[in-house]
């Protein structure tokens, strides 16, 4: 039988690490993620989990750590948030490019400078294209139900997956979990079976240097060149598409719990007006859909769970009756507008499906949301389209621009 | 010791055909490295001549298990080979990170320090070539004073080489040892005895690069010895914190036997800007960690 416990969003990460029969983690605190590092530590020190546990100098060794083990075919996972992850960038591409499936979450935290310890979502959109897969979690069920996934979608397609939530409004708020059972996992997630080994069984130089043009090998056979390899990842990405609804999918019929594989809906059967928005933001957005509903708009929500892959045909099938979209996003692309926006707006371009857009920056820095701002500002957007203005520069929501 | 000139391990595993420089010194060093740390060793690198060494996709002339990894993350990428391996209980694999002076003394020394301080069961090899000599020979922190390279092209490096080896020293590892291609036996030796200790084992192979300071290939073992010699580079090792010179430093030790280092740096082009009061500087430096080392032989 499972159990519904009542936990922090860390906890609901935790617990679901421990099902998932990890063999190596390595972690650096960083609020507000630390809680997750401390959880980790207890579980293996204790022996609940048998695991290794690295204890790093930093986050550059913590995911490096992570590819090393997982090269010689160990099941790994890590965490951080904000600069932490900032300063694993370079590894991140590592990571990736090596085609390593490790998980990590990624407790959203606004970046310095200056400093904040508070969510936004700037941190996980910044590493877009590292080539990890990029999932953003509403509530702590769906946290800790989208770790369980995140490893069978990893090691299905060999793309390493960041499990989005945000700090604070979710990480340090207690809501009930149900967990499974321990048993129910293993037939969902079996055992990592990579897909080159790093062992003196067979001797292989991994990640060496690699000519632009194909090249073949000592027995003639022609083997990749550099942008071969950068292609099978962006390959593998686009086949995550699949793996990811297929996860979905799969877990909701195991164990009954269905939080929508790439985009989610909420009341979007006959909207006009979608709010659409990634992680917490989304969940809020509902509130502000009823509240809009109530004042004779028909407005739903359309929630984002996976930014990368970018699900464009399921965006262009959710937003395909809609007048206009409103997106909400706890993070900017400098210079340019909300990068899930730039997204949305890329996804519909020439198809026939043509909302109005409307771009609203909110939250940044643990700023609150409320859903009568986000009520508001979808209502102020319904009004300039009913007004004729469809295009309108990128708003702050609650914040002074003078 | 175990093994000597008589059981040295004829396999060889690194095939003829590496893209190694003519006459260099890391090739001479990995060679007999590798031939006693023997078939159960798993290696990790970073960007450096040793990435060179090992080959482009899909060839490679080295017949250990190998895996690259970015310039910091040398001895982090090592904590991970140990920790997957003990959790898929295989950890009788000789886990080894080789990296270059820059890849040890400068960007990789904090994943260095961290993975030491963890006591983390693994060699740690650094072959000090003194430059980035990967990217065309520019100044690192293990550049000696005096010499030219492309980022001191004028003006010489005007600070001493960073003392690495008492840094690593400050860590209370279970075993540190010098090197030098030039010395294999003594090398090899080192490598047998690093491969049977646990925690963190720390070798410094000194290692002429004929490109990077200016010598004709063909003198590079003779380079090495020069360095040796000299009292520039004494070999040596610290086990249980009990220091203890080895090979041809015991024996200069004992007779008071060094050469002056002009011997040594007069054949380098890379330190022809030298001039006569930097020459008897650099001498002074060398006698001041000669006796160092002296004193703490005798304490």
């Amino acid at each position: 039988m499972s159990k519904v416990q009542i936990m922090t969003g860390n906890s609901a990460a935790a617990a679901a690490v421990m099902l998932c029969d990890v063999q190596v983690v390595a972690a650096y605190p960083i609020t507000p993620q630390s809680q997750l590092a401390e959880m980790m530590s207890q579980y293996i020190e204790s022996g609940e989990l048998k695991a290794e546990y690295v204890r790093v100098e930093g986050e550059h060794t913590a995911l490096t750590v992570c590819i090393s083990a997982s090269t010689v075919g160990a099941r790994v996972f890590t965490a951080t948030s904000a600069n932490g992850l900032l300063y694993m960038h370079e590894q991140l591409h590592w990571a990736a490019g090596a085609r390593l499936p490790i998980v990590m979450c990624c407790v959203n935290r606004g970046v310095g400078a200056p400093w904040t310890i508070f969510n936004d979502q700037q941190d996980s959109l910044a590493q877009r294209d590292t080539g990890w897969i990029q999932l953003y979690c509403r509530n702590n069920q769906e946290i800790h139900d989208t770790i369980l996934q995140a490893y069978r979608i990893a090691e299905s397609v060999y793309v390493p997956v960041m499990v989005c939530y945000d700090g604070f409004v979710l990480s340090h708020t207690m809501m009930p979990v149900d967990i499974p059972e321990q048993e129910g996992v293993r037939e969902y997630l079996p055992p990592y079976k990579p897909h080159t080994i790093l062992t003196p069984d067979d001797p292989r130089c991994l990640n060496p240097v690699l000519f632009p043009n194909r090249r073949a090998d000592s027995e003639g056979v022609l083997r990749d060149g550099y942008m071969e390899m950068r292609y099978k990842l962006e390959a593998a990405l686009e086949k995550a598409l699949g793996a990811i609804t297929e996860a979905s999918d799969t877990f909701a019929k195991r164990f009954g719990r269905d939080h929508g594989g790439l985009v989610w809906g909420y009341r979007t059967e006959d909207a006009e007006l979608h709010l659409v928005a990634m992680g917490s933001l989304a969940s809020e957005a509902t509130l502000a859909a009823d509240a809009l509903r109530a004042r004779g708009i028909r407005a739903g929500v359309t929630g984002i769970r996976a930014f990368r892959p970018f699900p464009k045909a399921a965006v262009r099938k959710a937003l395909q009756g809609a007048k206009a979209a409103v997106v909400f996003e706890k993070s900017i692309s400098y210079g340019n507008e909300g990068a899930l926006c730039t997204e949305i707006k890329g996804a519909l371009f020439g198809t026939g499906i043509e909302p109005a857009v409307y771009n609203y920056i909110a939250g940044l820095g643990g700023r609150d949301v409320k859903a009568r701002e986000l009520e508001a500002a979808a209502g102020e957007s319904w009004d300039d389209l009913s007004a004729g203005r469809r295009e309108k520069n990128t708003t702050w929501l609650n914040c002074v621009t003078e | 010791m175990p093994e000597n000139l008589f059981k040295i391990n004829s396999k060889e595993y690194i095939l003829p055909g590496s893209r190694a420089c003519q006459g260099c010194g890391l090739s001479l060093f990995y060679r007999y490295a590798l031939k006693a740390l023997r078939e159960n060793t798993i290696v990790t690198l970073p960007a450096c001549c040793l990435c060179v060494l090992q080959g482009l996709y899909p060839s490679t002339p080295v017949m250990v298990p190998a895996l690259n990894n970015s310039f910091a993350s040398t001895a982090a990428s090592a904590s991970g080979l140990v920790a997957g391996l003990r959790a898929l209980n295989k950890a009788d694999t000789t886990v080894v990170a080789i990296a270059g002076d820059g890849a040890t003394f400068d960007m990789g020394i904090q994943a260095l320090s961290g993975a030491a301080e963890r006591g983390t069961d693994f060699i740690y090899v650094c072959y000090d070539n003194e430059g980035y000599m990967n990217t065309g020979t520019q100044r690192s922190s293990a550049t000696p004073m005096g010499a030219l390279t492309t980022t001191t092209p004028i003006l010489t490096k005007q600070q001493p080489k960073k003392d690495f080896l008492k840094i690593m020293e400050a860590h209370n590892i279970a075993y540190i040892a010098t090197a030098s291609p030039s010395y294999p036996l003594d090398l090899y030796d080192k490598f047998v005895k690093a491969k049977k200790i646990r925690g963190t084992r720390y070798i410094h192979i000194h290692v002429p690069c004929p490109p990077g300071w200016v010598y004709p290939p063909k003198d590079t073992v003779k380079m090495g010895r020069l360095a040796v010699e000299t009292g520039l580079f004494p070999l040596f090792e610290i086990e249980n914190g009990k220091f203890r010179f080895t090979g041809r430093s015991k024996t200069q030790a004992e007779r008071g036997n060094r050469l002056p280092v002009i011997n040594y740096l007069e054949k380098q082009g890379r330190f022809r800007k030298m001039d006569a009061e930097q020459l008897s500087q650099f001498q002074s430096m060398v006698d001041a960690k000669w006796d160092e080392y002296l004193r703490k032989t005798e304490g």
